[in-house]
């Protein structure tokens, strides 16, 4: 009997073990993928040229970083002020219905399917606007960041203790004061890192652009016309038969998944250093 | 945004009345749209990916939370939650050209030779298809639910389960008999957030299920989503009817994986009061 338990004991053990490095070595398989098959693709003119026609030599997806970092970079300026807004509402003033409403719906939004938003701005500004273009992609992810900022600042808002809060009250410093002055110094550090990792999150998005930005192989002259970008281009590139595209699809795989990767390793090293402190 | 997608739906809504989702008809050549095959097609990979999430996730979160060396906590944690910052299309691109010709060449006619007599492994093997959309789903949501029932495990209190220790029970059995049933709740959350995960995920599937309008027993048959339809015919689709109807196939994607992750916050609020 005890040995039968023991038994039972020791393979669950492994079990748990074995799936553990199970997951180490799939994230190390797809990132050794990633490199190895997009190292090839990534010289300077990756970086320098437009997309070339099937066949021909050459040709990089300059316009397509220029567009991710153009359509991130909106979405970021549009989706973190409203953003910090309702995180501060959420967490001074939410203990309410509302607040609480609130909270649960874009709980419930963060990992709501992105290509229902994509839907979604299709419908609210492609067709208003009768044709597609950057501004609606960066709009469809600032949609997406939303809900992401605006947790995470309620959260780190609502580690500040109560007492620096009272002293500076007790000071004498309005409400308001209190929280531009004090709360908001001791809560920034947390709130830009998960701002980080928003950003870091809406970069690889693909879905909700497929069609609000759509794709196009020029320079774009504003963000008002149809635009470039890293994730679409690298669906159409993987999905096409030619191999030359293959491989810039896999170099834009890469670019992406390092980017990503570094945002989340130095926002985590930082959140690191400042709890041990 | 219910609102909007309701109100744009409208055509497709009068046209099919409820017959929208039972209808496997998808043909925008006669007019005729029916949402059966990409629901079941959504459904399908999703319990594909749970069946194989929710073990290994269990069994991450227990080396985690219980067995691991605490110097190896910090980095294997961070590693598993970096599986889930990487962009899904990654993991469809690495889906489609380096795990389907695997599943095409080894694994699949190894479960063909073995299985092949159940329906559900029947059908020439292709690489692309249910089962490997299944399969990419696994690897995606595996950290969220992991990373949660983690949370869920280091939140059972230290005296309950050192007294199952001292009654001299196994790790196992303290697991089964006191962890699993305290943060029952939470585990069940963690598996709907994971689901409702896997129920939008558009790119990772797009790749690699293959996009095809038959309804087959095969899980190696290709099949369609409700996402990677949108993603593949919604900027193609010409007509009122055949715009809304995709539309309210978004629709129906939103209120599905809306009650999913309602219930899932449901379940992970009521643990923490």
């Amino acid at each position: 009997m005890i040995r039968r338990r023991q038994f039972v004991n020791a393979l669950v053990l492994a079990i748990s073990c074995l799936a553990a490095f199970g997951g180490l070595f799939v994230l190390i398989w797809i990132l050794a993928d990633v490199v190895v098959k997009g190292a090839g693709a990534i010289n300077w003119s990756f970086f320098s040229q437009l997309p070339a026609p099937p066949g021909m030599p050459g040709g990089g997806l300059a316009n397509a970083i220029v567009g991710t970092f153009l359509m991130t970079v909106t979405a970021a300026a549009i989706a973190v002020p409203f953003g910090i807004m309702a995180g501060v509402y959420l967490a001074e003033f939410g203990d309410n219905f509302m607040g609480k409403t609130a909270r649960f719906l874009s709980d419930i939004l963060v990992s709501a399917p992105s290509i229902v938003v994509g839907v979604f701005v299709y419908l609210v500004m492609v067709r208003t606007m009768g044709h597609f273009s950057g501004w609606a992609g960066a709009v469809s992810l600032a949609i997406i960041m939303l809900p992401v900022v605006s947790r995470t600042t309620e959260e780190m808002l609502k580690m500040v203790g109560p007492e620096m809060r009272e002293s500076a009250l007790a000071l004498g410093a309005p409400y308001w004061r209190m929280m531009a002055g004090v709360v908001s110094r001791a809560a920034g550090p947390g709130i830009a890192t998960g701002v980080m990792l928003a950003v870091a999150r809406v970069a690889g998005e693909t879905a909700p652009l497929l069609f609000t930005a759509l794709n196009s192989p020029y320079w774009m002259h504003s963000m008002n016309e149809p635009m470039a970008n890293l994730t679409v281009v690298l669906f159409n590139y993987a999905m096409s038969p030619y191999d030359d595209w293959h491989t810039l699809a896999w170099g834009a795989a890469l670019l992406i998944t390092m980017a990503v990767l570094i945002v989340n390793i130095i926002t985590r090293l930082m959140l690191g250093r400042k709890r041990r402190r | 945004m219910v609102v909007v997608l309701w109100q744009q739906s409208q055509p497709s809504i009068h046209a099919f009345g409820w017959s929208f989702l039972t209808s496997r008809q998808w043909n925008p050549v006669t007019g005729q749209f029916g949402a059966l095959i990409p629901v079941v097609g959504t459904l399908i990979s999703t319990i594909i990916a749970l069946f194989f999430a929710i073990p290994i996730s269990i069994g991450i979160a227990l080396f985690l939370a219980e067995l691991a060396p605490p110097w190896l906590r910090g980095p294997f944690g961070t590693a598993i939650e970096l599986l889930a910052a990487i962009p899904s299309i990654v993991y469809g691109m690495w889906g489609l050209f380096v795990l389907s010709p695997i599943m095409a060449n080894y694994v699949q006619p190894w479960l063909k030779s073995w299985l092949g007599f159940i329906p559900l492994f029947a059908g020439p093997g292709m690489g692309i298809g249910m089962l490997t959309a299944g399969l990419v789903l696994t690897l995606m949501i595996i950290p969220f639910i992991s990373s949660v029932i983690r949370d869920v495990f280091l939140m059972v209190p230290q005296p309950l389960k050192e007294s199952a220790y001292g009654l001299g029970c196994t790790t196992w059995e303290v697991v089964r008999d006191v962890m699993i049933p305290y943060g029952r709740k939470g585990i069940a959350g963690a598996v709907f957030l994971g689901m409702g995960r896997a129920l939008g995920e558009t790119m990772a599937v797009t790749f690699v299920i293959g996009n095809s309008y038959h309804l087959s027993w095969s899980l190696f048959a290709p099949g369609n989503s409700i996402a990677s339809t949108l993603a593949n015919e919604f900027t193609e689709a010409d007509g009122k009817l055949y715009t809304s109807s995709l539309i309210e196939l978004g629709l129906v994607l939103f209120l599905i994986t809306f009650i999913t992750l309602g219930l899932a916050q449901l379940w992970l609020r009521s643990k923490e009061s």
